[in-house]
């Protein structure tokens, strides 16, 4: 590799001061940087010794931990496709997976590339370096919308991100929203058309003739959040009315099964749960993650969810006809389901997660970690707007993270205070 | 006491426990100004050509004159450096084969007043041994101190065992203890719950504590955290090395300014590592010259989580007590070879990062690459795993460089030293200069 390194180094000159691209130094910087690691060492006082680790290789810890949700989530694709459009079976895997190639990759490419851009050009203007926190963003917008989404919107999308979460605040490290949902709000606010309703979930695709594929019968759009809220319309209990009503399920009892491996339609990479847990293994063994928020996340959900049980009224006593008995499907829905079903487990995995966004204290991470469960819940059941809760939570929970970090930061305070006077 | 946080970074090449018969007498030693972070106007009160014994002043601080900061050693001075603007860098005095050293008074311990004791320490050079907290620099003689802490042991990496290096010492250290305790009514050592100790097991008049865990565990700070923490900027609390105690005990049972001292000479650069037998202040040319191999060297005074690098010809500090030397990592890495992006085990990591599967319980031959560039600070909860302290590191250091006062204060400013923190900046994913940080914080309070 010796050549390619005398290669880079001879250009260099070029970039450095005084140079004719003076200017792109930092983009120059990061090509190099990213081929080679710089040969600096330490300086004569201070540590004499560095830890192996830096942040590009903390940034690839979470790509890598992603990896099982995205190839998943591209085949998943695939086979929601022919799973609407024909037996699913008919389909080879390698078909299911190529189909889903073909959407998902583009918009993972955009992504990238859209995003990258502002953050080299804030490189150069602002005169910084590149750094790696968009790594992670870049794949991460992508997974957390539909397939069909149309590139031009991802590209903005993630612009805006960069932009306004971002690089407004400093870069790197001194945002206070999670970028890559706040990408998906932008989405979700600017064009909902795209990003919500029964429509988008799953790739019907077109005929030669440009005419919509015919779908098997039984055929429906939605995901299991918009069904739950449809249940609770009819006062029917969740589970069976989605075994009913969706095509990927047959029966009630296969409906968690199939929402934890993930085989339903919804965003790319967050239909599996199963996928979330092992990147959460990943992230919780390697430490980057932090597990008292992906714990306490948990918990909160799961308490929230048998809270709500409790409102749930009496399904009997409704069909009896009982004077003033109620009941409310959703409320009533086994308290688990909110754990597999929709972007809850990559929410709480990957986004939640993020160490800058999130909570900074250890006591901290446990509260903000249950707030956004419980919020979550909450707004999936009790506000029928917004089928999907946890971006939104997360969101939330972002902006008051410094508030709960400067509460547990102030007892500590006090602590040392108190022990001034005895 | 047991504490969980902290971390030993291992590292090969320990000093074995004999004292090195290759090596000549250093014949160059100085004292640098630099070593004494709270040292505002350090000023040369000897000429080029001036003869010294040793204990006769040659530097002090132009703002605390009392203050004497001695010759380690008999002999003439024959250089002082200086850098930009004059800056005073170093007194450097030529050893006599012989040491003559200044003679003070001997007197039983006992009955040598609290005023008197002060006079002499001042006067001999072995006041600065003492280090004041808050801000961890020379303590200053109007000090009232309330108590006085010493750590028995050094968790630092590859630190010197003082059981070794001060056999025999236990009466110095026993007399350095009695003088002390004419300051504050209290002496709390710290040991090492993992092993007893020879020097201070019989020592009497303190308060005995005992500490488990890996490193900063030896840190005296932490252990001043664990047994009786500063409250605030006006709880003032001495700190002293063993070694520091044995020099004060000889000075009032002999009568003289001993500067002599056992250090480690060790590290992956050192050919065959065990302890040197120097004063303080040593140029390190000999022991380089045995000692250390190797061309793209780097020789470090002290630890290397806390030294300063000095050139193969440079001195040692004056709070050293080892010598250590490592390899120069000054060279690039393609990523995919053993780069960002490869799994290795060549190198140590506090983290389990994507591709870092080193144990940490091997002993590396580590280098100086940084590993990393700095960055802005992303990673959270880290630091607190090597900090055994009831304190935020991350929001200690955010309030230092934010300037607030009030923050610091709260936080915790006057409980740390550099080296409480020297682990956050070896783990830090980051790369920032956090001891730098540290030092600024307390000099800021200081100062301003």
């Amino acid at each position: 590799m010796k050549f390619l390194h005398d290669l880079l180094e001879k250009q260099k000159p070029l970039f450095e001061k005084g140079g004719k691209l003076e200017k792109l130094y930092y983009v120059f910087e990061a090509g190099e940087t990213f081929m080679f690691t710089p040969p600096e060492v330490t300086k004569a006082k201070g540590v004499q010794v560095r830890d192996a680790v830096d942040l590009k290789r903390v940034m690839m810890t979470v790509v890598i931990a992603l990896i099982p949700a995205i190839l998943f989530g591209i085949w998943n694709v695939g086979y929601q496709h022919f799973l609407a459009t024909n037996d699913a079976e008919v389909a080879s895997f390698g078909a299911q997976l190529i189909y889903g190639l073909k959407l998902a990759l583009p918009l993972i490419i955009v992504s990238y590339a859209a995003g990258g851009t502002i953050e080299a050009a804030f490189a150069v203007f602002r005169n910084h370096p590149i750094t790696e926190g968009f790594l992670v963003t870049g794949i991460l917008i992508p997974l957390v919308v539909p397939a069909s989404l149309p590139l031009w919107q991802i590209a903005l999308a993630s612009a805006f991100a960069v932009l306004i979460a971002k690089e407004v605040f400093g870069g790197v490290g001194m945002n206070i929203l999670n970028v890559a949902l706040t990408a998906r709000a932008f989405l979700y606010f600017a064009y909902p058309a795209q990003i919500s309703g029964d429509k988008v979930w799953i790739e019907i695709g077109e005929t030669a003739a440009g005419q919509a594929m015919a779908t098997v019968d039984g055929f429906t759009g939605a995901t299991f959040l918009g069904l739950a809220v449809e249940a609770q319309k009819v006062g029917q209990p969740v589970a069976d009315f989605v075994a009913q009503h969706a095509h990927w399920v047959q029966s009630p009892a296969e409906l968690a099964m199939t929402s934890f491996i993930g085989l339903i339609p919804g965003s790319i990479g967050e239909t599996s749960a199963l996928m979330c847990l092992i990147g959460a293994i990943v992230l919780i063994w390697t430490k980057v993650a932090d597990y008292r928020i992906i714990l306490s996340g948990v918990l909160g959900a799961l308490g929230m969810g048998v809270l709500l049980n409790v409102f749930a009224g009496d399904m009997q006593a409704v069909k009896d006809g009982v004077e003033g008995a109620k009941y409310f499907a959703y409320l009533d829905m086994p308290s688990y389901y909110h754990l597999i079903v929709g972007g809850f487990a990559f929410g709480i995995v990957f986004m939640a997660t993020d160490p800058v966004s999130a909570s900074q204290t250890n006591t901290g991470k446990w509260i903000y970690g249950a707030f956004i469960g419980i919020m979550t819940v909450i707004i999936r059941v009790l506000n029928p707007a917004y089928p999907e809760g946890i971006m939104l939570a997360i969101l939330l929970m972002n902006v008051m993270a410094p508030l709960i970090d400067n509460y547990v930061v102030n007892a500590n305070k006090k602590r040392r205070l108190k022990r001034a006077t005895v | 006491m047991k504490l969980k946080q902290g971390f030993d970074i291992k590292l090969v090449g320990k000093a074995t426990e004999s004292i090195a018969k290759d090596v000549e007498a250093p014949k160059r030693y100085a004292l640098k100004p630099e070593d004494f972070p709270g040292m505002i106007r350090p000023k040369s009160v000897v000429k080029v050509g001036a003869k010294v014994k040793a204990g006769d002043p040659i530097l002090i601080d132009g703002k605390q004159e009392e203050i004497k900061y001695t010759s380690p050693v008999s002999g003439e001075i024959v250089e002082i450096q200086r850098g930009e603007r004059r800056k005073l860098l170093a007194i450097v005095v030529e050893a006599d084969s012989n040491i003559e050293y200044k003679e003070f008074p001997v007197k039983p311990v006992d009955q040598v007043s609290v005023e008197d004791a002060k006079a002499v320490m001042l006067e001999s050079g072995v006041w600065p041994l003492l280090v004041r907290r808050p801000y961890a620099i020379v303590a200053d003689p109007s000090d009232q101190p309330r108590a006085i802490f010493v750590s028995s042991f050094d968790s630092h990496p590859l630190a010197p065992n003082y059981e070794f290096t001060l056999q025999g010492q236990e009466a110095y250290i026993q007399a350095g203890v009695d003088v002390l305790k004419k300051f504050a009514p209290k002496v709390y050592v710290g040991l090492n719950g993992t092993a007893p100790s020879k020097l201070f097991d019989n020592v009497a008049g303190v308060e005995k504590n005992k500490f488990n865990g890996p490193h900063p565990a030896g840190n005296v700070g932490v252990q001043i955290h664990h047994t009786s923490p500063i409250a605030n900027a006006n709880d003032v609390v001495w700190t002293i090395s063993p070694q520091g105690l044995a020099q004060i005990g000889k000075l009032f049972k002999e009568g003289k300014y001993d500067a002599k001292q056992v250090i480690a000479v060790a590290g992956p650069k050192v050919d065959k590592p065990e302890y040197v037998e120097t004063y303080v202040g040593a140029s390190v040319d000999t022991i380089a010259a045995a000692k250390i191999k190797g061309d793209d060297v780097r020789v470090v005074s002290g630890n290397i989580l806390t030294g300063s690098a000095i050139s193969k010809d440079g001195f040692i500090g004056f709070y050293s007590n080892m010598v250590t030397a490592l390899a120069e990592g000054k060279k690039s890495r393609f990523f995919l070879t053993d780069g960002w992006l490869a799994p290795i085990t060549s190198r140590l990591s506090f983290h389990k990062a994507f591709g870092l599967l080193g144990s940490t319980s091997k002993e590396y031959a580590l280098d100086t690459n940084t590993n990393g560039q700095d960055r802005p600070f992303a990673v959270t909860g880290a630091f607190e795993k090597v900090v055994p302290m009831d304190i935020y590191p991350m929001y200690l250091l955010k309030s230092i460089l934010a300037y607030d006062y009030e923050n610091m204060e709260a936080l915790g400013i006057y409980e740390v030293a550099e080296e409480d923190f020297a682990l956050c900046e070896f783990i830090d994913v980051s790369k920032h200069d956090i001891q730098k940080i540290v030092r600024q914080g307390l000099d800021t309070m200081r100062l301003d």
